[in-house]
């Protein structure tokens, strides 16, 4: 077992043994408290392919990703890079040792450029020892290149669109020279352009001898970019095949060990009246002129590119950031929606599309976090919360959504992404909506858990709650819409109806 | 409710409540450490008893009660994120403007000759004023002007100050009514802090009020879109800090039976260091009262201690310091373990 500094003099002598398998890891295991959150894993990644791995919700897959990236360190088992035995102790001796991490929560200093981002603990210095923002900035404009990424490398972070903080994470990553890279749920929040633009640079750093480990719940993904795929449940690993030897529905069956017949479960339900209606609304630089009706019962898809706008009509209908001009009536009757509590009182709910930073309170345990928009609409006697009533109907939602959590006592902090996501959803079905807002439902959350989230929204909708769904996946929203609007640049380009959409039509209003 | 049939169909296990210990524990273990090496270090330099002295206890309590009553409030502006560096001065103005109230019936001369002899309420309800008043205007600088917490209550610490300076041109205030002094003697300031803690104890467990403010401390902005109006709460917590550190403006004049301009100094930093002491969170979202009490306490003992032990009040101070910053580790190194591996 050498130790990772010695492993680092080895590598760079170039003297390491040529092996077969970049990383060969085998009967793994990782405990935390009350939880096994792997047992008896298998993974062997080789030189130039990717290897995809799938699994639902706190199946195990981030935590093997986490152990690979040296942020956790196993508590059983053998882990061989290039061949050779190896204990990583932080992310510090992973990254020395060739293996980068683009994590699904992007780890990007808001306030710093992109160039400082990228090359921060290893900025190029100028002969009086001070940080050269020239050649920082030379360097950077190469990577670029390279890559066929086109930012402003000068650009601060905090002011760039989710993707394309994406494409700064995945430039870092691959300035390190590494061999293992690995990307979990790299093009969650990337549009379909800008997934080929990705795939296109995964293609030549495979053709370069690099290994890619791929975390994603998209299957058509798998199919197109990865050779390899590793399935696990449960924190077992139960099986590697070659891309081109399994079927969609071989992979669905080997992660949730049953059969899914259906993936978006849509009924038939009665339309409605006209629950919500807007009317010319605008907020000044961002959307104009944004008119549109949704009836009790109908989901409207909103589709658009990311950055189009949809997140911000969302708000604005919430009261987040009140409208500059246009109105909005609800049942008939117009109605100033100045703030969240407003549109609550007029029966919204509204789940964010960044669930760490507008969603979840981390720090709170899992009941708090499903109660607290509850709490101002009801629950509550004097000033007391009622609370016995609360936590039964918490439970009750939560075993429903089927939340993966050791107790409701839980911090949300610890539960896995999908299960996190299930949790924002518990807090606004709490609140009775008649009309619910959604921004991106299922992002990051697997196969079984979206057809469970697609039944329950069907099954809202059957009950007369008017949807406004947006979302970025296709099939989502060609599956589970009855009307389609389309934004594109912050103005509304057409809408769909079920029966004529597709996706051609989709992206054509999306992009003009 | 659309969940009825998927709660049949669930097929993962029954959600259960698991018994955790109370982070209290480690604090009191702290606490009875400090009274055990005080207790210890009593017999090899002084040749007493440092606990078995009924005096002694009911001085360390006493003295603490008025840090208590601060810290109560403290506590909750910090659980939201912020922070109060204005609780010595509000004291300070507080006490005097009380003081000037209370002073006895026919006092030649009074501050306000005219309003000698006044019912105690007067006095009292007059203390819980300037300290509500002064706690309105931080939450309301800080919910509507952006100003962060910490610029926003030093702006009003050295205002308050320069208040209860200005009040009298500097004159101390005496010849205080009997019945006011009542309320600072005997166990009546324990009793005050005790019962505060005991109702924002319960405040912040059992009620929306008390949700809300671990809420905003976790994530403001998720908050904001769950409904709560956050520049409404924020004013409501920095006016509860205020209205206490009025009560221990008042408490504290009480006492001494006077109203002094430089009353309260470095109150609010044994305040913060006892609520940061009882494992209250600097970064928001975490804390419980029942730290804080126990935080009074251990900083009580260390005072007492100190004074038992014959120690300059200047080692004193170095060693409050160390104390202050030991917690704040400790503290992160609880938040980090509680973030697992």
């Amino acid at each position: 077992m050498l130790s990772p500094s010695t492993m680092r003099i080895v590598r760079e002598s170039g003297a390491v043994p040529n092996s077969e398998y970049l990383l060969d890891v085998e009967g793994v295991r990782k405990e935390f408290p009350g939880v096994v959150a792997l047992d008896d894993v298998l993974f062997r990644l080789r030189r130039g392919s990717v290897h995809a791995l799938m699994g639902e919700n706190g199946a195990g897959k981030s935590t093997l990703m986490k152990i690979i990236a040296g942020i956790y360190t196993p508590d059983r088992g053998s882990f061989r890079l290039r061949g050779v035995d190896i204990r990583l102790e932080s992310p510090l001796d992973a990254l020395e040792n060739g293996i980068a991490m683009i994590h699904q929560e992007l780890n990007l200093m808001a306030f710093m450029t992109v160039a400082e981002n990228i090359w921060i603990r290893r900025e190029p210095r100028n002969r009086f020892g001070f940080v050269d923002h020239g050649v920082m900035r030379r360097m950077t404009a190469e990577l670029f290149q390279r890559l066929n990424i086109d930012l402003d490398p000068e650009v601060e972070v905090g002011s760039l669109s989710v993707a394309n903080r994406q494409m700064v994470e995945i430039a870092k990553a691959v300035s390190y020279d590494s061999d293992v890279l690995i990307m979990d749920e790299p093009t969650s929040a990337l549009t379909e352009r800008e997934v080929e633009h990705l795939f296109k640079i995964i293609r030549a750093l495979k053709a370069d001898g690099k290994g890619i480990v791929y975390i994603t719940h998209k299957m058509s993904e798998l199919f197109e970019i990865a050779d390899e795929v590793s399935v696990f449940r449960d924190g077992r690993y139960i099986g590697t095949h070659n891309s081109r030897d399994v079927t969609r529905d071989d992979i669905i069956r080997m992660m949730v060990g049953r059969e899914i017949t259906q993936m978006f479960p849509k009924d038939t339900v009665p339309i409605g009246d006209v629950v919500l209606a807007a009317q010319g609304l605008s907020l000044d630089g961002v959307f104009r002129d944004v008119s549109f009706e949704v009836r009790a019962g109908e989901i409207l898809g909103v589709a658009g590119l990311v950055g189009s706008g949809r997140s911000n009509v969302a708000e604005t209908l919430f009261g987040v950031t009140p409208a500059s001009s246009g109105s909005i009536s609800i049942g008939g009757k117009p109605v100033t929606i100045d703030s969240p509590g407003t549109a609550m009182a007029n029966g919204m709910a509204f789940l964010t599309e960044d669930r760490k930073e507008t969603g979840c309170f981390l720090k709170l345990e899992v009941l708090e976090n499903i109660q607290m928009a509850a709490l101002n609409k009801g629950y509550v006697k004097s000033g007391f919360v009622t609370q016995r009533v609360l936590t039964k109907d918490c439970g009750d939602l939560s075993t429903a959504l089927r939340i993966k959590t050791p107790d409701m006592q839980e911090p949300v902090l610890n539960l896995s992404g999908g299960n996190q996501q299930k949790v924002l959803i518990a807090r606004w079905l709490l609140t009775k909506p008649r009309i619910l807002i959604l921004d991106e439902p299922t992002r990051g959350i697997d196969v079984g858990a979206k057809a469970e989230i697609h039944r329950l929204i069907s099954k809202l909708a059957g009950e007369g709650v008017a949807v406004i769904m947006i979302s970025s996946e296709m099939p989502e929203i060609l599956g589970m819409s009855d009307r389609i609007m389309v934004i594109h640049e912050g103005s509304v380009t057409g809408f769909l109806d079920r029966s004529e959409a597709d996706q051609v039509k989709i992206m054509e209003l999306a992009s003009h | 409710m659309a969940v009825d049939e998927t709660v049949a169909a669930a097929t993962t296990s029954p959600v259960k409540t698991k018994r955790r210990l109370p982070p209290e524990i480690s604090i009191l273990g702290v606490l009875i450490g400090l009274a055990l090496i005080f207790e210890v270090l009593g017999w090899i330099f002084v040749g007493k008893s440092f606990l078995m002295n009924a005096e002694r206890l009911r001085i360390i309590i006493l003295q603490m009660s008025v840090i208590g009553i601060i810290a109560v409030g403290v506590t909750q502006v910090i659980i939201t994120g912020g922070i109060d560096l204005s609780s010595g001065s509000v004291v300070g103005i507080a006490a005097m403007v009380a003081a000037s109230l209370a002073q006895e019936a026919g006092y030649a001369k009074a501050v306000y000759p005219d309003l000698t002899g006044l019912p105690i309420l007067v006095p009292v309800v007059a203390g819980l004023l300037v300290g509500l008043i002064a706690g309105i205007i931080n939450g309301s600088l800080i919910a509507y002007t952006g100003i962060p917490p910490f610029i926003a209550t030093l702006g009003m610490m050295v205002t308050a100050r320069g208040l209860a300076k200005a009040y009298t041109r500097g004159q101390p205030i005496g010849v205080l009514q009997d019945d006011y002094a009542a309320v600072g003697s005997g166990l009546t300031p324990v009793i005050i802090f005790l019962s505060v803690a005991a109702i924002f104890f319960i405040a912040l467990r059992y009620t929306r009020y008390g949700k809300f403010t671990y809420a905003i401390g976790a994530n403001v902005q998720a908050a904001r879109v769950s409904g709560i109006n956050i520049g409404r709460h924020l004013i409501k917590v920095y006016a509860i800090a205020g209205l206490l550190a009025g009560l221990a403006g008042v408490v504290t004049s009480a006492r001494v039976v006077s109203g002094q301009p430089g009353m309260g100094v470095m109150y609010e930093l044994d305040a913060i260091a006892a609520t940061v002491i009882g494992g209250t969170s600097l970064t928001g979202g975490v804390g419980r009262i029942t730290g804080t009490v126990i935080g009074v306490i251990i900083l009580g003992v260390v005072t007492s201690g100190f004074t038992f032990l014959r120690i300059d009040a200047y080692y004193q101070e170095i060693v409050k310091g160390g104390i202050i910053v030991a917690a704040v580790i400790a503290d992160q190194y609880r938040q980090r373990r509680r973030k697992k591996a």
